[in-house]
């Protein structure tokens, strides 16, 4: 006897009774009391199977391993860097880890990243919330040279990806920019025709907007086509 | 208990009946730098939220390495009442930042988040009675805009009496009526756990039972207003 008790992809809030019975299971962002499974953030239910999830609307970044950010150099110590990545803590980013060259100890490391510079970088470790753990062996983890760099909520950034990213192939296709999305929402936005970097910049910000509506790749395709000009955002 | 419940003709100066609150209005998403935001309007009370974090907790020896840690800070603006509020904390304020910091930790989970620190800033605009409760109501859903994991959603009211009645939210003429009691509730509505109860006057305890009654009813009328609020915020589409 059980029965989810609000539709799938509705919006619901914390507390908020989501379905009852055992025969669900609770995932992120819901929880059981009872029998009975209860949302705990404000967010979009997504069943998948028997799971229930509860994905977030909003929020900060919360670092997960596996993921690809970008950070900006905040310090630089004896033996690598700190990348502050968006999140309360910053993140590490040891000589080892930084580049595929054999970096000697006595190395001044700012030849290799400064102060302030920009990277790509995928988390591969994570213990508690003050030790983070990057690496930039991986493809297209690199220094982020030029190009300009927004920030979007991090919640929204599965959509701008799209499934299996067909929605940033699609804007990168149209638009011929070069685009890394990281998880932690900054997007680094390349390319020489500055409208088109403005028609990309318009896109990701439409997504944002619009990322918890249906029919959403249909709209960014139409908008994308009509081109630089459409768009009348602030 | 039904007694209170009861609609009665307009007994009150403004012409509301005792289990009639004033009108209310919630917004989410007000201020676009905070992490989370939210106004809420009961009356001519005005309280507006402010939620920063998770963040990097200072002073260090603060942080716990168990889970995040929750601080709340509130306070009235000089112009929100009618002689000028001296700015900066007060005996008042700090009492009152504490007693929403113990109302709120108990709805929300911060085990995801160690170390860091969630910063709620209730500010109140207007005031006119209530303004803790109000303030309670609004941060509350600026915490859920933030995206921080809660059990439920608080709802705070304030109750009393007033000439030997048991009414819910009292405004400033009759919170400042000679022998009026005022009595702050908050409470989680969908299991009714209570999380604030001060009470400020004298009460016999049938009486302070059914006070406390009425402020559950009204916290689940609030409640559905917060919901309202935060689906409202993502609902609309928006045309250019």
């Amino acid at each position: 006897m059980s029965n989810l008790l609000v539709d799938e992809k509705e919006i619901v809030v914390p507390g908020e009774l989501v379905a009852e019975g055992m025969d669900y299971v609770p995932a992120v962002g819901t929880f059981r009391e009872g029998d009975k499974i209860i949302s705990s953030v404000l967010g979009l239910v997504n069943l998948s199977g028997r799971l229930i999830k509860v994905i977030p609307l909003s929020g900060r970044y919360i670092p997960k391993s596996g993921d690809v950010v970008i950070g900006k150099v905040a310090d630089i110590g004896f033996s690598g860097w700190r990348v502050d990545i968006g999140w309360a803590f910053e993140a590490n980013l040891s000589m080892k880890e930084a580049s595929s060259d054999f970096i000697d100890k006595k190395t001044d490391l700012t030849q290799y990243y400064t102060y302030g510079d920009v990277v790509a970088a995928q988390i591969t470790y994570i213990f508690g919330s003050k030790i983070i753990d990057l690496t930039m062996k991986g493809p297209g983890l690199r220094k982020l040279k030029g190009g300009r760099i927004i920030q979007i909520t991090p919640s929204k950034v599965p959509r701008v990806i799209g499934k299996q990213g067909s929605m940033i192939s699609m804007i990168k296709d149209k638009t011929g920019c070069r685009i890394i999305v990281g998880q932690n929402g900054l997007v680094w936005i390349q390319g020489e025709d500055s409208n088109q970097v403005i028609l990309a910049v318009d896109t990701i910000y439409k997504i944002e907007d619009e990322a918890h509506l249906s029919g959403l790749t249909e709209r960014i395709k139409e908008f994308l086509e009509a081109g630089h000009g459409s768009s009348k955002k602030d | 208990m039904v007694q209170a419940r009861k609609t009665e003709k307009a007994e009150r100066s403004d012409g509301r009946k005792l289990n009639e609150t004033r009108k209310m209005e919630a917004k989410v998403g007000i201020i676009k730098r905070a992490d989370g935001s939210a106004m809420f309007r009961i009356g001519t009370t005005v309280a507006l939220a402010a939620v920063y974090g998770p963040r990097e907790l200072f002073p260090g020896f603060m942080q716990n390495p168990e889970k995040g840690i929750l601080r709340c800070t509130y306070d009235m603006l000089s112009f929100s009442v009618t002689e000028r509020k001296r700015p900066g904390p007060s005996r008042r304020s700090v009492e009152i930042s504490l007693v929403t910091k113990n109302a709120l930790e108990s709805a929300i989970n911060l085990d995801q988040f160690p170390n860091t620190v969630v910063d709620v800033y209730i500010m109140i605009v207007q005031a006119d009675a209530g303004t803790r409760c109000a303030g309670i109501t609004a941060a509350s859903m600026a915490l859920a805009d933030a995206g921080i994991p809660m059990k439920d959603l608080v709802s705070a009211v304030s109750v009393g009496r007033i000439n030997g009645k048991i009414a819910i939210d009292l405004d400033k003429h009759e919170e400042d009526y000679e022998g009026t009691t005022d009595i702050p509730c908050a409470f989680m509505s969908r299991n009714n756990e209570i999380t604030l109860l001060q009470l400020d006057g004298d009460i016999s305890a049938e009486e302070l039972k059914q006070a406390v009654e009425l402020g559950k009813e009204g916290c689940k009328e609030i409640s559905e207003i917060q919901k309202k609020a935060l689906k409202e915020r993502y609902k609309e589409i928006k045309n250019e």
